[in-house]
């Protein structure tokens, strides 16, 4: 657990992609130590997957460097596909296949000694709750089923190095979940992971390190703690019966020491650092007003929220992740 | 203290230069194959299709339509292999690009499998198709009155020629396919590229029979030509079909023509596509 003991699993130097006249990366640096899951947060269109299919070789760089595991992805790409996994939003399995023949397809084209091709499809099929649907093709599979296909499909190999690009978009709660869970027990075991993600939640429950990539630049980079504390902590809304009750509400929450409620029509947010006593102390200082909130959203600071932390704006509607993709917990802790 | 160097399970999976290339395109082609026949419509729209054809130009247009040497259904099936299996390398474009937009290309760039597997192994697929509809062709053929006025073995040698001219254009469709990145839009752009080659050839009618400005192009192009070195294997003086040794040469040149074209083209799409 130690990161600075570690070697670097992925060390990405000045590393920049050029497609006709767009730049996707205009030069970005990160190290991913073994052992650890590095996540790259930023909306659609920031360069996450770029970097992602640079790093697994699918790719040329235009500029810079990229090694895994000490080999050059562009230079040694042979000696790199030998030691990774990649793993997408789109499912890349075939329709057509048995889950059994997706996972036995893999196993040729990495290379694995044939008699062990049958018994490692087997072992991971079971592994991702596939044993039942082994033998029916992909296509009878529902969404989340593909996904843990494609994700035991990237593990055929057992590869000391992890590509995931979106994990969990378009999955319900359940199947993120088990996501979640399996990524824990491969870093467990030693695997090195780099994740892309949208989601705030996500890269901070998963990455012991987040890059915060827009328009091709890492704007930030740090532990999700860290960030988290540079956005503000905890946003809680209080949702009020109405305009009238709200009014008094807010009234009655600007009293708590240094907080300004900001409402909007029946709506009262606070933003704190200190959500579960703020928490406490606004829900008393309603109550004394004899004011119950007909709904209450306590959230992490979505990806909207860090975007404007960081550069002062919202992200981009269009090529960003609008609020509507931002999950918040609806009254749960902070 | 932890290392990056190679373990011993990965130099086990080397494999021998020779051997890895056609082992991974053999295994990308039965995956290819599994296909077809799980979606058992894939061939069976493939095959009704010349099927219809035959029995068209059999009997509704075959009777107004005059040939050199008489009949004309020994004509029209050395037509008909050609165009079957030119129409059927649309299939290549489309399984490339139905990889390619499902994100199983970019996959597959990702392992450590031979560059050339997956072009390798489309086109052996749609070869090993092709072959199962000429046979199948010719059956339908030999129904409907077909018949070889040569020997067996320059009728092998002919299904050979159409084998190989159906290989060459599921290079160029390999082109088109990973283009366009799309199954609806490769089979749309293919159309307009096939079906002045096939129409406006010797397949179905003598060349002699169009306009003087049309028998230029009609007379030299690839599916003439192809047309005329099957006519020739396979019905012979009985067709004024030429010299089969001439035409068969003609006819393998411009396969090697287009491969020398279109396969440097295709990996460099593949090389490009995501």
């Amino acid at each position: 657990m130690i990161a600075a003991m570690n070697e670097a699993a992925i060390r990405v130097e000045g590393l920049t992609k050029r497609f006709g006249d767009v730049d996707a990366l205009k030069g970005i640096d990160f190290v991913v130590p073994q052992g650890t899951v590095f996540g790259l947060l930023g909306p659609n269109g920031a360069g996450k997957t770029t970097a992602i299919r640079i790093l697994a070789t699918v790719l040329t760089p235009t500029s810079g460097k990229a090694e895994v595991l000490g080999y050059d992805v562009a230079r040694q790409a042979a000696e790199v596909r030998y030691r990774i996994g990649l793993a997408g939003q789109f499912a890349a399995v075939d329709p057509n296949l048995t889950g059994r023949e997706n996972l036995r397809l893999i196993g040729k084209l990495v290379h694995l000694p044939s008699r062990e091709i049958g018994p490692r499809g087997a072992e991971l099929l079971e592994r991702f709750g596939l044993s039942d649907a082994a033998d029916r093709p992909v296509r009878t599979y529902s969404g989340g089923m593909r996904r843990r296909l494609d994700l035991a499909a990237a593990l055929v190999q057992r590869p000391p190095v992890l590509f995931f690009d979106e994990p969990t978009t378009g999955l319900d709660p359940q199947s993120r979940a088990q996501l979640w869970e399996m990524t824990r027990e491969l870093v467990a075991d030693g695997t090195t992971v780099l994740l892309t993600t949208q989601y705030m939640e996500e890269a901070d429950r998963l990455s012991s390190q987040i890059a915060v990539i827009n328009k091709g630049e890492v704007i930030a980079m740090d532990t999700p703690a860290a960030l988290k504390a540079r956005m503000g902590g905890t946003v809680i809304e209080f949702g009020l019966a109405d305009d009238g009750t709200a009014e008094l509400g807010a009234k009655a929450l600007s009293r708590l020491e240094s907080h300004s409620p900001e409402r909007e029509r029946e709506m009262v947010r606070l933003t704190t650092d200190e959500g579960p006593r703020v928490l406490m102390e606004a829900l008393r200082a309603l109550d004394s007003e004899g004011i119950t909130p007909v709904t209450l959203t306590v959230r992490e600071p979505s990806l909207d929220d860090v975007f404007l932390a960081l550069t002062g704006r919202h992200a981009e509607e269009g090529d960003a992740a609008p609020t509507r993709k931002a999950r918040g917990r609806k009254a749960g802790a902070a | 203290m932890t290392s990056v160097s190679t373990p011993v399970r990965d130099l086990e999976r080397r494999r021998t230069f020779l051997a890895g290339p056609i082992l991974d395109a053999l295994a990308v082609t039965q995956r290819n194959l599994i296909a077809y026949k799980r979606v058992p419509q894939l061939v069976v729209f493939s095959t009704i299709q010349p099927v219809i054809f035959v029995l068209m130009f059999r009997f509704v247009f075959g009777g107004a339509i005059k040939v050199p040497g008489g009949r004309y259904v020994d004509f029209l099936m050395p037509g008909i292999f050609v165009q079957t299996t030119v129409f059927g390398s649309i299939g290549t474009a489309i399984g490339l690009a139905t990889d390619m937009k499902s994100g199983l290309l970019e996959r597959f760039r990702s392992l450590p499998m031979a560059r050339s597997a997956v072009l390798a192994g489309r086109t052996l697929s749609d070869l090993t198709r092709n072959l199962f509809v000429a046979i199948l062709m010719a059956v339908v053929g030999f129904a409907v009155g077909f018949r070889i006025h040569t020997n067996v073995v320059e009728f092998v040698v002919g299904i050979g020629i159409v084998i190989l001219f159906g290989y060459t254009f599921s290079w160029v469709f390999a082109t088109v396919g990973l283009a366009v990145g799309d199954p609806e839009t490769a089979q749309a752009a293919a159309f307009p590229v096939m079906a002045p080659l096939v129409f406006a050839s010797s397949a179905f009618v003598p060349v002699s029979s169009m306009p003087g400005w049309l028998q230029a192009f009609a007379a030299h192009q690839p599916v003439s030509v192809t047309a005329s070195a099957v006519r020739s294997l396979m019905c012979g003086d009985a067709c004024r079909a030429g010299s089969a040794v001439t035409n068969s040469f003609q006819a393998v040149a411009w396969c090697i023509g287009i491969l020398v074209l279109f396969a440097p083209l295709a990996v460099r799409r593949y090389r490009n596509a995501i």
